[in-house]
C-alpha cells in the first residue's frame, strides 16, 4: 500500500528534476519547454495525492484547472519560440544574451 | 453532497461586461480595415470607462463572497479595480500613439490588453486559490504574447521567451506552495485556511514550507530581489507600448495577489512571512537602486527603479498593521500612476526608428520642449520621493508604519538606499536641465496624447498637494 509520503517524495523529486533541468540546460528552449510541463505535472501529483488521502475532491478539480492552462501556457510557449527562431534562426539557450546590463 | 447555490452575479458584472465586451472587439476587429482600426480602439477605451461605472456602483457596498466561495466583493477590490482601470485607459491611451507611428495598431493589442484587464481583476477579488492561479496566469499569458507582439523585433522574441520561461517557474513555484498548503489544510477557501491555520490542527512544518514556495513565486511575479532577473531584460526588450503596461497596472494586481494570499491567508504565519519578506524587501532596494546607477537605458534603469519600489511596497506589507497595508495601497497605486507617466514620456519623445530609450536622448529636453520637460521633472521627482511630489508621501507613510512597528533599522536601511537612488532620478533631470541637445526634432504627440500626459503630470504633483483624499479611500478601503 503506497502512503501518502511516497507520492509526495515523487512529486518532489519531478519537481527538482524540472528546475534542475531549467538551470542546467544551456543548449535547447525546448527542453526548457519539457521541463515546464515537468513541473506542472509534479504538482498535479501532489494535488492528486492529497486530495485522495484528504478525501476531498477540490484537489482533483485545481489539477483540471492546471492541465488546462499547461496547455495553453505550451501553445504559446512554442508559439514565442516559432518567432524567435524565425528571427535568430536558433533556439539556443546560451545565445540568447543581445541584452546586457 | 455538495449543495448549489445560486451565486450572486452583480457582484461580478464588471468582469462579465469585459469578458463579453473582449471578445465582441476581437471578432468585430476581424471585420475592420487598417484605416478604422480606431474603432477597436475607442470601443476598448468604452469598455474600461463603462466597466469602471459598473464597480463604482459597487462603492461602499459590504463584503459579499460569492460563487461558493471563489470571489469577492470588499472596499479593497472595489478601490484597487478602479485605480487599475484609470491606469489602464492611460496605458491604452499612450500605446496607441506608439502602435501608430510603427504601424503595428492591431486589434491583438487590444484583446490581449483586454484580457490581460481581466485576468487582474480576477486577481484582485480571488477568494480561492484556483480563482488567484487563474487570473494570475490570464494575465500572464496575456502579457507573454503582448510582449512578442513586435514579431520582426530581434530583443523582442528574445524577452519573450525569457519572461515565458521565467514566468512559467514562478507559476510552478506558486502552485506548488498552494499544493502544500491544501495538503496541510485540506481546503483551498482563502477564509477556511485562515480559520485551519488559527485552529492550529494542521502540520506547521508542511505550512511552512508551502509558505516558503509561495512567497518565492510572489517575489518572481513582483521583481523582488533575488528573482529579479527577468525584470530589466524584459522592460528593455518588449516594445515600450508593452512594457508600460508591465510596469504599471499589474503592480496594483501583484498587490492585491499579497495581500490576498499573505495578509487574509495567513495571518497565522506571519511571523514567518514577516521575516523572509524582510529579506527580500533589504535586497530589493539594496540592489535595485545601486545597480540602476550603472544604466545607461532608461527603460533597464526604470527596470532596477520598479525593483527598488518593489522593496518599499514590501515594508508597508512588513509592518503588518492596517496602517502597513494602506500606506503600501497607496503606495502600490501611486506609483503606478507615476510609472505611467514615465513612460508615457519614453513614448512621446520616439518616434519611428528611434525607441529614445537612452539616457542621453533626454540631454537638453528643456530647450526642446520646456512643459514635457517639466511632467518627466516631476515624475523623477516622485520616483526619488521629493516633496511636494506624491512619492514622498507614499514613502513618508511606509516608512512610518514600519518605524511604529519598532523595526526603526528597517526604515534607516530603506532612507539610506533611497538617497543612494535619488542619484541617478536627479542625473535624469540633470540631463534635461543642464545639458545641450544633441536631437532638434519637434516632439510630435497627438492632442490626447498631449493632454492626458500633462494630466498625469499634474495628477503626480496634485496628489502630493492634495494626499489625504486619496489615502483616506485606502484606509477606509481596509477596514
Amino acid at each position: 500500500m503506497l502512503l501518502l509520503t511516497d507520492y509526495l517524495i515523487l512529486g518532489a523529486i519531478l519537481f527538482c528534476i524540472s528546475i534542475a533541468g531549467i538551470f542546467l540546460n544551456r543548449k535547447n528552449v525546448i527542453i526548457l519547454l519539457m521541463c515546464i510541463e515537468l513541473m506542472l505535472l509534479a504538482v498535479n501529483i501532489n494535488f492528486i495525492a492529497f486530495s485522495h488521502f484528504l478525501n476531498d475532491i477540490a484537489g482533483q478539480v485545481f489539477v483540471f484547472f492546471i492541465l488546462t492552462v499547461a496547455a495553453a501556457e505550451a501553445a504559446i510557449g512554442l508559439a514565442i519560440l516559432v518567432v524567435l527562431f524565425r528571427n535568430r534562426s536558433t533556439i539556443n539557450v546560451e545565445e540568447l544574451d543581445t541584452m546586457k546590463g | 453532497m455538495i449543495n448549489f447555490t445560486m451565486p450572486d452575479f452583480t457582484q461580478a458584472y464588471p468582469e462579465m461586461f469585459v469578458l463579453a465586451m473582449t471578445c465582441v472587439i476581437l471578432i468585430l476587429d476581424q471585420f475592420l480595415s487598417d484605416a478604422r482600426r480606431s474603432i477597436t480602439y475607442y470601443l476598448t477605451q468604452l469598455t474600461v470607462i463603462v466597466a469602471a461605472v459598473l464597480t463604482f456602483n459597487q462603492f461602499g457596498t459590504d463584503t459579499v463572497v460569492t460563487f461558493s466561495g471563489m470571489f469577492v466583493n470588499d472596499s479593497m477590490s472595489v478601490l484597487l479595480k478602479l485605480a487599475m482601470y484609470v491606469v489602464m485607459i492611460g496605458i491604452f491611451l499612450y500605446s496607441r500613439a506608439y502602435l501608430t507611428k510603427r504601424g503595428l495598431l492591431k486589434g491583438e493589442y487590444y484583446a490581449l490588453g483586454l484580457f490581460g484587464m481581466m485576468g487582474m481583476m480576477v486577481m484582485i477579488s480571488a477568494h480561492n486559490f484556483l480563482t488567484i492561479y487563474l487570473g494570475l496566469e490570464l494575465l500572464s499569458l496575456s502579457m507573454y504574447a503582448l510582449v512578442a507582439y513586435d514579431r520582426d523585433s530581434m530583443v523582442a522574441s528574445e524577452s519573450a521567451m525569457k519572461y515565458f520561461v521565467l514566468g512559467a517557474i514562478a507559476s510552478g513555484m506558486l502552485l506548488y506552495g498552494m499544493s502544500m498548503l491544501y495538503g496541510a489544510n485540506g481546503t483551498l477557501d482563502i477564509s477556511a485556511i485562515n480559520d485551519s491555520i488559527n485552529s492550529g490542527t494542521a502540520s506547521k512544518q508542511i505550512q511552512a514550507f508551502g509558505l516558503v514556495f509561495i512567497i518565492v513565486g510572489l517575489a518572481f511575479k513582483l521583481g523582488a530581489v533575488p528573482f529579479h532577473m527577468w525584470l530589466p531584460d524584459i522592460y528593455h526588450g518588449s516594445p515600450t507600448s508593452v512594457t508600460l503596461y508591465i510596469a504599471s497596472a499589474p503592480k496594483i494586481a501583484a498587490f492585491a495577489m499579497v495581500m490576498r494570499l499573505l495578509v487574509e491567508t495567513m495571518p497565522g504565519l506571519q511571523s514567518d512571512w514577516q521575516t523572509m519578506l524582510i529579506m527580500l524587501a533589504v535586497l530589493s532596494m539594496a540592489i535595485g537602486n545601486v545597480i540602476a546607477i550603472a544604466q545607461t537605458n532608461l527603460k533597464r534603469m526604470l527596470a532596477y527603479s520598479t525593483i527598488s519600489h518593489v522593496g518599499f511596497i514590501l515594508l508597508g506589507i512588513i509592518a503588518a498593521d492596517k496602517a502597513g497595508y494602506s500606506a503600501a495601497m497607496f503606495y502600490t497605486i501611486t506609483y503606478a500612476i507615476t510609472s505611467l507617466g514615465a513612460f508615457g514620456v519614453i513614448i512621446l519623445m520616439s518616434r519611428n526608428g528611434f525607441e529614445a530609450d537612452q539616457l542621453d536622448d533626454y540631454k537638453g529636453l528643456n530647450q526642446r520642449n520646456p512643459w514635457y520637460a517639466f511632467v518627466m521633472l516631476i515624475l523623477m521627482f516622485s520616483m526619488a520621493g521629493v516633496p511636494p511630489t506624491v512619492g514622498f508621501f507614499a514613502k513618508l507613510w511606509v516608512l512610518e508604519a514600519v518605524i511604529n512597528n519598532d523595526m526603526t533599522w528597517l526604515a534607516i536601511v530603506a532612507v539610506f538606499f533611497s538617497v543612494i537612488g535619488a542619484f541617478y532620478y536627479i542625473r535624469m533631470v540633470k540631463l534635461m536641465y543642464f545639458d545641450a541637445p544633441e536631437d532638434e526634432q519637434v516632439l510630435e504627440g497627438s492632442a490626447d496624447m498631449r493632454l492626458a500626459l500633462s494630466l498625469n503630470g499634474i495628477v503626480v504633483l496634485g496628489l502630493g498637494l492634495f494626499p489625504g483624499s486619496l489615502m483616506a479611500l485606502c484606509v477606509a478601503a481596509l477596514a
